[in-house]
């Protein structure tokens, strides 16, 4: 079952998604037109769009919390909104703008929300191991937060998840693994590098359970997803979720996709989540005008965030070796501390 | 073969190539005469690799000489390591030098020890070619340029082109070699369409076949005042420099090292003994690295040729974002004319 109030949500945060994918796309050709030019143009570096992805991060994170951590790979954006990461500053983050998430020094597959406790990692797997050192962290803490790591299905062959499996499963830690499965990793299809059927087959072999779901539909995720985050929840360990989604775009911005059948590309368009959820709200009664409403809603957020992140100041180079650690070695310019020792130096107790 | 050390005296079939299409010449070449040699990495069959290095392989070749692999660096790095010591030649593209991460065991613990750790019993000809340098914003995890990691562990050649030539010549040798080579190219260099190359990587390159020796440093402009030491993109920035210096009579002579090992001192310490000021000019992290490294041989076997050092090099924190930031720490060609003028006033 599936409340009407989360559906609606799972739509608003999937239409946010590909409105946003899109409209970013756009920004991200400007200046880079007629000859695309990865360096030129008003957003720096790769970028790895996930529109045809909606259905998995809207029906994953419908059920976690702010303290609910969740790592996400090279290509975040409809993960992060639906994990509620601030728009604004996650646009002025993708724009290289001094008020970003990182000040600009992260960029697009380096997104970090402490406040909702999203990270992610521009290398495959890599966000594996941290999900679930924070899972660790709830378990021994007693609380129920749960981590969630996502990764694309070109990740299942790498040992950051292989191995994060096995430490999830041994120790029982409160971890979902989402593996996003698009059918491509870059150029390589999935039945050329995996000889296994599906990535849910993965869970067998380490005793933790793993669900299939298929036609990338965001309420079979949800239900899949609820199921595995209360299990996390309730302290009986880990799930493996293989999510089929599809790519709609190309791996990044610039990728002539020359190695893709148009076939897989048409199959893609016609798989597309959005209207199926769409489907799926009318059959609850939902109107039309209540969908309309939620997408304009959603467009408007989506083009707050990009005006916002347009109008945000560039960082000051002066900045750009502030925040290697977090507290930064002083080095050579430390003070003798006074004979008092350490306490003294520290502002004393007396 | 040609000879080609210098590449004076070979005009037969000269054409301009990339430097990307100069590296797959030597391999195609090499791939034809020796059914040993063979290629596996991600995205290098249908898609020629990210950075066109293994670009129309697959065509000649086929998928069981070109091989696309699974995302799995430990697993196919270490296959390449296996298939070296049977006697084969493997090519094994990892895609981004920062990716070694995932797989540094392979590379350190296998690749480069075991001839060692053997007695000499074990080879590993293999070449592990590998993508290095930023200025196109990739960031932290995508923009390194590790030349001092790798050269700082004994047992791997590290070979890094400036050009479209001495790519050719040093992979045909890479290829060849018994040990294992890492070959380090920067994207930035390749002469791709979507990240055009600045001047200068782009050369005549003669269509037979020749080989360009490890360890012979390239004198790329000769000079009286001051010596610049560097490879890679920052070849191309330090002559840069250098023409802009000649502007103001200041003579900088600029040595592309080519290799990092072997290491050509003799070529650094000859130039020193002329100039007397030495500048070292690289894209990798300032500490602990490969500037530091070429002061040190210079001190330790010319110090008293030495009136001034100046080393330019990324400051000790990760590649940033944001342009004005990347830009803030890759060296410049302005980073090393300043560096030259304070050399020459010290």
């Amino acid at each position: 079952m599936v409340s009407a109030n989360d559906l609606q949500e799972m739509y608003e945060n999937a239409v946010t998604a590909r409105h946003y994918e899109e409209r970013l796309q756009e920004e991200y050709m400007e200046g880079k037109q007629p000859k695309f030019d990865i360096s030129a143009g008003q957003i720096p570096g790769e970028l790895h769009l996930a529109a045809g992805h909606e259905a998995s991060g809207a029906g994953v994170c419908a059920h976690l919390r702010d303290d609910d951590t969740v790592t996400a790979p090279h290509r975040p954006h409809h993960v992060a909104i639906a994990k509620g990461v601030d728009l604004e500053a996650m646009t002025a983050e993708i724009f290289g703008r001094e008020t970003g998430l990182s000040g600009g020094k992260g960029g697009h597959m380096h997104l970090f929300d402490p406040d909702v406790n999203f990270a992610c990692s521009g290398i495959i797997a890599e966000g594996c191991p941290t999900a679930v050192g924070a899972a660790m962290a709830a378990d021994k803490r007693n609380t129920d937060s749960v981590a969630v790591a996502f990764l694309g299905e070109g990740a299942i062959n790498q040992g950051g998840f292989l191995e994060s499996l096995n430490l999830a499963a041994v120790r029982d830690l409160p971890v979902v693994f989402v593996v996003e499965d698009n059918d491509w990793a870059i150029s390589m299809h999935k039945d050329r590098v995996t000889d296994v059927e599906t990535a849910a087959g993965r869970a067998g072999g380490f005793d933790l359970p793993g669900e299939r779901v298929d036609f990338n539909d965001a309420v079979a995720v949800y239900e899949a997803a609820r199921d595995a985050v209360e299990r996390a929840r309730a302290g009986n360990g880990p799930t493996l979720l293989d999510v089929q989604v599809h790519r709609l775009m190309g791996h990044f911005m610039g990728d002539p996709e020359s190695y893709r059948p148009e076939a897989d590309v048409e199959r893609a368009r016609r798989l597309d989540p959005i209207p199926k959820l769409a489907d799926r709200l009318r059959s609850e009664g939902v109107d039309d005008d209540t969908l309309e409403e939620i997408a304009a809603r959603a467009k408007e957020r989506v083009e707050d965030a990009i005006e916002h992140a347009k109008e945000q100041p560039k960082p000051d180079p002066a900045t750009v070796q502030e925040d290697v650690f977090t507290n930064p070695p002083s080095g050579a310019t430390d003070e003798e501390p006074d004979a008092g020792g350490p306490t003294a130096a520290a502002g004393g107790e007396d | 073969m040609a000879d080609a050390e210098t590449g004076a005296g070979v005009e037969a079939g000269e054409r301009d190539l990339t430097m990307s299409r100069a590296m797959v010449e030597a391999i195609e070449t090499e791939m034809r005469s020796d059914e040993d040699v063979f290629v596996m990495g991600e995205d290098v069959a249908d898609y020629g690799g990210i950075f066109d290095s293994t670009e129309g392989l697959l065509e000649e070749f086929g998928r069981e000489r070109v091989m696309d692999v699974p995302i799995s660096e430990t697993s196919f790095v270490g296959a390449g390591v296996g298939a070296a010591q049977q006697g084969m030649r493997p090519i094994v593209e990892l895609m981004f030098a920062d990716f070694f991460g995932v797989c540094m065991d392979q590379i350190y613990n296998q690749m480069a020890k075991n001839t060692y750790m053997s007695g000499g019993g074990v080879s590993v000809p293999m070449v592990l070619m590998t993508a290095v340098g930023g200025t196109y914003s990739d960031a932290a995890q995508h923009s390194q340029t590790l030349y001092g990691t790798f050269a700082h562990l004994p047992g791997m050649k590290v070979v890094v082109p400036s050009t479209a030539y001495d790519a050719k010549g040093l992979m045909h040798n890479a290829v060849r070699d018994d040990d294992p080579v890492v070959y380090m190219f920067h994207k930035r260099l390749m002469g791709l369409g979507w990240m055009p190359a600045p001047e200068g990587p782009k050369t005549a390159v003669p269509e037979d076949e020749y080989t360009i020796s490890f360890g012979s440093a390239d004198v790329k402009r000769e000079g009286s005042d001051a010596t610049v030491v560097t490879l890679g993109l920052h070849v191309h920035r330090a002559l840069d420099a250098a023409e802009s210096l000649a502007e103001d009579g200041v003579d900088a002579e600029v040595i592309d090292l080519r290799t990092l090992v072997p290491l050509d001192e003799e070529t650094i310490l000859d130039s020193v003994a002329k100039t007397g000021r030495l500048v070292v000019v690289d894209e990798d992290y300032r500490s602990f690295g490969v500037t530091g490294e070429i002061i040190a041989r210079a001190a330790e076997s010319s110090l008293g040729d030495l009136e001034a050092v100046e080393r330019v090099a990324v400051p000790d924190v990760p590649i940033p974002y944001a342009r004005e930031l990347e830009r803030a720490v890759l060296p410049g060609a302005e980073d090393v004319e300043a560096a030259v003028r304070s050399a020459i006033d010290e």
